[in-house]
C-alpha cells in the first residue's frame, strides 16, 4: 500500500518500513544505535517513581493480607473498552492505563471458561454476577464448553490420569505475542487501513478456510477500532503514529493493555521492545527534549505497569505454576543477522528497572545472549543477575539461525518472529508416565484404570531393556497421536470461542503457526532406561483398587507394577555420560518424530519443548514410582534438568548433558533451571591476587 | 619378542585413584577449571572438609587419557582455566600426576597442583629429582601451609612442617608460580603473631603470585557424620568474612615488614 511519510517520522531513516509495508524490523535495523559502553550513564528513580512504587508496594501488602486478591470484577466482563480510566496517581504517572478501573482489581474473563472464572472468584469470597452466569450458560458458549463437547472419552481419561497435563482447555492458551510496536510506529488508522486492504485482497471462494480468514480479519479490524477507543478513554489519540518517546511507550503499552484486557492467557508476553523504544528516546535526546532521568522515568513507569498485570486464577492454576505468573516476557539484546549486536542504551534502562523498582519476576527480563554481545553489556547482565536473580538468558546464537533477528520469547522459552509467527500452546505429555504405561500395558499405576491401549504388559522378574524399549515405543506412538488430536480440538475451539483478535490484528495476515507440544519427565525416563540397561530393575506388583468419583471401590486392577527395586548403579543423565545422555537424545527425537506424523490444526508446524519450570512438581505428584528409583509423588526434574542431586560432576558436565539435546527436535525450547550460590562462582575480596614480591620490595625500598 | 615386551613395559598405563571430578571448579586456581580430587591423604588436619578422601587405595581407577578425555568434553566451559589436581593429597600419586600433567601440557592445558607438600623430602636426591620432573609440567602450585609454627603444625595435622616449608622454597627456586593457601580457623590459626610470621616467611618466595586466605567453614561436618567420625572441631564457629579480610591484611603486613627488614630485593 502506498503511504506518505508521516510527520511523526521526521528524523527517522526511511525504508521499506515507511514506503510499502508494516515492518517494524526494517525500521529498527535502519535506525537503532548500538551502545557498547558501560552502565555508568544510568539514572536512579525520580521522586515520582519512588512515590508511585511505594503506592504499589503498599497495595501489594494489602493484597497479601487480604489473602491474595484485593478486589475483583464480578459483573463487568473485561473487553478492550469495558472500563473507564484507572490510575495509581494521575499526576505522577508518565505512562497510564490499567486492566480495570482500579489498580490491583482483577478483571472478569469468562470466554476461556466460565467454571474457571467462577472458581477463581469463589476462592477469594466473590461471586460472579448471576446475569453473567446466565449469559455464558444460556446464550454464549465458552472455549471450555466447546472443547468438552468434542473431546473423546479417551481424551477425557488421559486428561484425568494426567498423562496429558496442563492442557489449555479451560483457560486462555496465551503464548501469542502481538507486535505492539506497530501501534506506536504506524498508529491505529494506518493499521486498520492495512487490514482492510488485506481483507479486500483475500480469497472470495468460500471454503471454510477462507470464510474463517475473512471473519477473523473483520474481527481484527473491529478490535483495532476498540483499541483506538481505549486510547481515547485515557485522552490519547492513537490513531496516528507516536511522535516522541513518551508516546511511543504509551501507544505500545495500550496495545499490550488491550491484549490483557481481552485475554487471560497462560503467558502474555511483550515481545522485543527495548531497542525499538531506544530509537525514539535517542531522537528525543538528540532534539534536546528528553534527559536521561526522564527517559529512565518513562521506562520505570512502563515496567511498573507491566508489573501490575494480574489475572483472576484458581488455586489449582496457581499451584501448577507455583504462584500467579503472567509471563510478561521481554526479550532484550541479541544480535542482528549482519552480526551487529542489538544492544542499546535502553537495553540497559530496562534492566535498570530492577535497581530502581527492586527485583521482581515480572516482567520476565530475558536477555538474548550471544557470544557477540558487547563486553560491557555482558558484565552488566552478570552483575544484575548476581544482584537480583531476576534475569533470564536464552541462546540467541542458536535461535537466530532459525528465526532471524526480530523474534521474541513467549512465556519462558518459545521463540517466534514478532508479528509474523505465532504458536498454539500445547502444554505437555508426561513421558515418565508413558513409560509406566508401557510397563503396565496401558493401566494407570495410580488409578488402576485402563487409560492407554491394552497392550501386553511386561512380565518376568527383571525388566529387560529391549523388551521395555519396544513396548515404550508403541506406547509413545499411541500417546503422540492422542496428544496431537487433543490439541487439535483445543485450538479449534479456542479460535472459535476465544479468538485473540487484538493480538492477531498486530500480526501479518498470513502468519506461520507453530503447533507446540511439550514433554515432561525426560530425565526420569533417561535414568529409568539407563537403570534397566546398566543395573538390574525388579518390578514390584500389586493389586490396585479402582474407585469411582465418590471414592467407592468399583473394581480391582490385578498385578500392576507400582514400584521398582534397583540393584546396582547406573549412569545418570546430567554427568556428561554418553551412555545415558544418548538415551535422552533418542527419546526426544523419537517422540518428536511421532508427533510429526499427525495432522495438525491449521497446518501448524509441529514443535516440541522440554520446559516445565514449576509444573514438574504437580506432574510428579501424579506419577507413580519409576524404574530409576524415584518414588511415587516425588517431583519430576524441571524442563531438561537432570534429576535433583544426580548430577555429581559439577555444572559443566550437567550443562553438557543438557546441551546434547537436539534443538532441531525441540524447537519450542529447552529449559534448564540452574541455581548457583555467588560464592561458588569464584573468589571474593578475601583473595589477594596479582602479588609481585619484587615490585612490592621495590616500592618499599622507594618508600612508596 | 623381547622388543615387544620392552615396548609393552614402556606404555603400561599408570592409573590414578580418583575420588571424584568437578567440571566447573571456580575456586581451585585461576579461571574455570576441571578439578580432579585424588583419593588418599596422609594428613589429618583437624579442619579437613574432605575426610572422604583420606583413605588410600579406594576411589575409581582412571588413566590420564581418560581424565583428559573428560576435560576435552567440557573444555568449552574452561575459560582462562585448566586442570587442577587436588584431593586428598595428589602427591601420594606423584607418578600419575606427573604423567597427567605432562600429557596435559602437550595439549596446551594449564596445570595446577593443589597440595600440602607433605611428601617432599629435601634430603632425598631421588625424591627431589621426581619433584623437578613434576614441576617441569606444572604451571602453578597452590601450596597449603596449614600452620607456620612447627609445633602447632604438628598438633593440627599430625606432622611437622619442615618439609612443607622446604618445599615452598624449592618451588620458588625452580621458578614455578606459587599461590599460598592458608585456612584461618578461630582459635587455631586466627592469631596475629602467627599470621604475621606466615607473612614474613612467604616474603622470601619470589614466585609468589597470590595469597588465598580460606575462612574456616563447617560444610564438611555432614561428611563426618556420614562416615561416622567425630567432628574434631566440635562447635568451632565459621570464620566470618571481616575476620578473614583482617587475617589477609595481617599476613600481608608481615610480608611487607619482612621485606622492609631485609631491605634487599629477594
Amino acid at each position: 500500500m502506498e503511504r506518505n511519510f508521516y510527520e511523526e517520522w521526521e528524523g527517522f531513516k526511511p525504508g521499506k518500513w515507511s514506503n510499502t509495508a508494516v515492518i517494524p524490523r526494517d525500521f529498527i535495523q535502519k535506525n537503532y544505535t548500538l551502545y557498547e559502553g558501560d552502565e555508568s550513564f544510568l539514572e536512579g528513580p525520580t521522586e515520582a517513581t519512588k512515590k508511585l512504587w511505594e503506592q504499589v508496594t503498599e497495595l501489594a501488602r494489602q493484597e497479601r493480607e487480604a489473602g491474595g486478591v484485593l478486589d475483583m470484577d464480578t459483573k463487568i466482563i473485561s473487553t478492550i473498552t469495558s472500563h473507564g480510566a484507572g490510575y495509581l496517581d494521575k499526576d505522577l504517572e508518565q505512562i497510564v492505563g490499567l486492566q480495570t478501573d482500579k489498580p490491583f482489581k482483577r478483571s472478569l474473563q469468562p470466554f476461556g471458561g466460565l467454571r474457571m472464572a467462577q472458581a477463581a472468584c469463589e476462592q477469594y469470597g466473590y461471586e460472579v454476577d448471576q446475569e453473567v452466569v446466565d449469559i455464558f450458560t444460556k446464550y454464549r458458549k465458552t472455549h471450555n464448553q466447546g472443547v468438552f463437547d468434542a473431546y473423546t472419552p479417551e481424551m477425557r481419561l488421559a486428561r484425568h490420569a494426567a498423562i496429558l497435563t496442563g492442557l489449555p482447555d479451560a483457560y486462555g492458551r496465551g503464548r501469542i505475542i502481538g507486535d505492539y510496536r506497530r501501534v506506536a510506529l504506524y498508529g491505529i488508522d494506518y493499521l486498520i487501513e492495512d487490514k482492510k486492504d488485506q481483507l479486500a485482497n483475500s480469497l472470495v471462494r468460500m471454503t471454510s478456510t477462507n470464510i474463517r480468514l475473512r471473519e477473523e480479519l473483520a474481527e481484527q479490524i473491529r478490535a483495532l477500532g476498540e483499541l483506538k477507543k481505549l486510547g481515547a478513554i485515557y485522552g490519547c489519540d492513537i490513531s496516528r503514529p507516536a511522535k516522541n518517546a513518551k508516546e511511543a511507550i504509551q501507544w505500545l503499552y495500550f496495545g499490550y493493555l488491550a491484549a490483557v484486557k481481552e485475554q487471560n492467557g497462560a503467558a502474555m508476553s511483550l515481545g522485543r521492545t527495548s531497542t525499538f523504544i531506544d530509537i525514539y528516546i535517542k531522537r528525543d535526546m538528540d532534539r534536546g527534549i528528553l534527559t536521561e532521568a526522564q527517559a529512565q522515568e518513562l521506562i520505570d513507569h512502563f515496567i511498573m505497569k507491566l508489573r501490575l498485570v494480574k489475572f483472576a486464577r484458581t488455586p489449582e492454576y496457581n499451584s501448577l505454576f507455583s504462584g500467579d505468573p503472567t509471563w510478561v516476557t521481554e526479550s532484550i539484546g541479541g544480535v542482528s543477522v549482519d552480526g551487529t549486536p542489538m544492544v542499546t542504551k535502553t537495553s540497559f534502562r530496562y534492566l535498570n528497572t530492577l535497581n530502581n523498582l527492586g527485583p521482581a519476576p515480572e516482567p520476565n527480563m530475558t536477555v538474548l545472549w550471544s557470544t557477540k554481545l558487547p563486553h560491557n553489556f555482558k558484565k552488566f547482565c552478570a552483575r544484575m543477575s548476581i544482584k537480583t536473580s531476576a534475569v533470564q538468558y536464552e541462546n540467541d546464537d542458536l535461535m537466530r539461525s532459525t528465526h532471524g533477528d526480530d523474534y521474541a520469547i513467549a512465556c519462558c522459552v518459545s521463540s517466534m518472529v514478532v508479528g509474523k509467527e505465532m504458536q498454539f500452546f500445547g502444554a505437555r505429555a508426561n513421558l515418565a508416565k508413558c513409560l509406566l504405561y508401557a510397563i503396565n500395558g496401558g493401566v494407570d499405576e495410580r488409578l488402576g484404570l485402563q487409560v492407554g491401549p491394552k497392550y501386553r504388559p511386561v512380565d518376568g522378574e527383571y525388566l529387560d531393556y529391549d523388551d521395555v524399549m519396544s513396548k515404550y515405543d508403541d506406547m509413545m506412538e499411541w500417546l503422540a497421536g492422542l496428544y496431537v488430536n487433543t490439541l487439535n480440538v483445543i485450538h479449534y475451539m479456542h479460535d472459535k470461542y476465544s479468538y485473540e483478535r487484538l493480538q492477531m490484528a498486530l500480526h501479518d495476515r498470513d502468519v506461520k503457526r507453530y503447533f507446540a507440544t511439550g514433554i515432561a519427565g525426560l530425565s526420569v525416563v533417561a535414568d529409568s532406561l539407563s537403570a534397566i540397561k546398566y543395573a538390574k530393575v525388579k518390578p514390584v506388583r500389586k493389586d490396585i483398587q479402582i474407585r469411582n468419583k465418590k471414592g467407592e471401590v468399583v473394581d480391582i486392577a490385578r498385578d500392576v507394577v507400582v514400584d521398582y527395586i534397583v540393584e546396582g548403579d547406573f549412569p545418570k543423565y546430567g554427568n556428561n555420560d554418553d551412555r545415558v545422555d544418548k538415551i535422552a537424545v533418542d527419546i526426544v527425537k523419537r517422540f518428536m518424530n511421532k508427533i510429526r506424523k499427525h495432522h495438525t490444526y491449521r497446518a501448524g508446524i509441529p514443535t516440541m519443548s522440554i520446559l516445565t519450570i514449576t509444573s514438574n512438581v504437580v506432574y510428579g505428584k501424579k506419577t507413580g514410582s519409576t524404574p530409576d528409583g524415584r518414588k511415587i509423588g516425588v517431583p519430576l526434574a524441571p524442563g531438561a534438568n537432570p534429576m535433583h542431586g544426580r548430577d555429581t560432576h559439577g555444572a559443566a558436565a550437567s550443562l553438557s548433558s543438557v546441551a546434547k539435546l537436539p534443538f532441531r527436535h525441540a524447537q519450542d525450547g529447552i529449559s534448564n533451571t540452574f541455581t548457583v550460590i555467588p560464592n561458588a562462582l569464584g573468589k571474593d575480596e578475601v583473595f589477594a591476587g596479582d602479588i609481585d614480591i619484587e615490585s612490592i620490595a621495590r616500592d618499599l625500598a622507594d618508600g612508596v | 619378542m623381547r622388543v615387544s615386551i620392552y615396548y609393552k613395559k614402556e606404555v603400561a598405563l599408570v592409573t590414578g585413584y580418583i575420588h571424584s571430578t568437578e567440571t566447573f571448579g571456580t575456586v581451585d586456581g585461576p579461571g574455570i577449571r576441571f578439578v580432579i580430587f585424588m583419593q588418599g591423604c596422609p594428613m589429618r588436619c583437624l579442619y579437613c572438609h574432605n575426610p572422604d578422601t583420606w583413605e588410600t587405595g579406594k576411589g575409581t581407577e582412571k588413566t590420564a587419557e581418560e581424565l583428559l578425555a573428560e576435560y576435552d568434553s567440557v573444555k568449552e566451559f574452561m575459560k582462562g582455566g585448566g586442570i587442577t589436581c587436588t584431593g586428598g593429597e595428589p602427591l601420594l600419586q606423584m607418578g600419575f600426576v606427573t604423567e597427567l600433567f605432562q600429557k596435559a601440557k602437550a595439549k596446551g592445558i594449564h596445570t595446577c597442583l593443589d597440595t600440602s607438600g607433605i611428601t617432599f623430602a629435601p634430603d632425598n636426591a631421588d625424591t627431589v629429582q621426581k619433584f623437578v620432573q613434576l614441576l617441569k609440567y606444572t604451571d602453578l602450585v597452590m601450596l597449603d601451609i596449614k600452620h607456620i609454627d612447627r609445633d602447632e603444625h604438628k598438633k593440627l595435622t599430625g606432622h611437622y612442617n619442615d618439609n612443607i616449608l622446604a618445599f615452598a622454597k624449592f618451588i620458588s627456586e625452580q621458578g614455578t608460580d606459587l599461590w599460598i593457601r592458608h585456612v584461618v580457623v578461630p582459635d587455631l590459626t586466627y592469631n596475629e603473631a602467627y599470621l604475621r610470621q606466615l607473612g614474613a616467611f612467604i616474603a622470601h618466595l619470589k614466585t609468589l603470585k597470590a595469597l588465598d586466605v580460606l575462612p574456616y567453614h563447617t560444610m564438611g561436618r555432614a561428611k563426618y557424620e556420614q562416615l561416622g567420625i567425630d567432628y574434631p572441631l566440635g562447635d568451632t564457629a565459621p570464620l566470618d568474612k571481616k575476620d578473614a579480610v583482617r587475617a589477609r591484611e595481617l599476613i600481608l603486613q608481615g610480608l611487607k615488614e619482612e621485606l622492609k627488614k631485609t631491605k634487599t630485593v629477594p
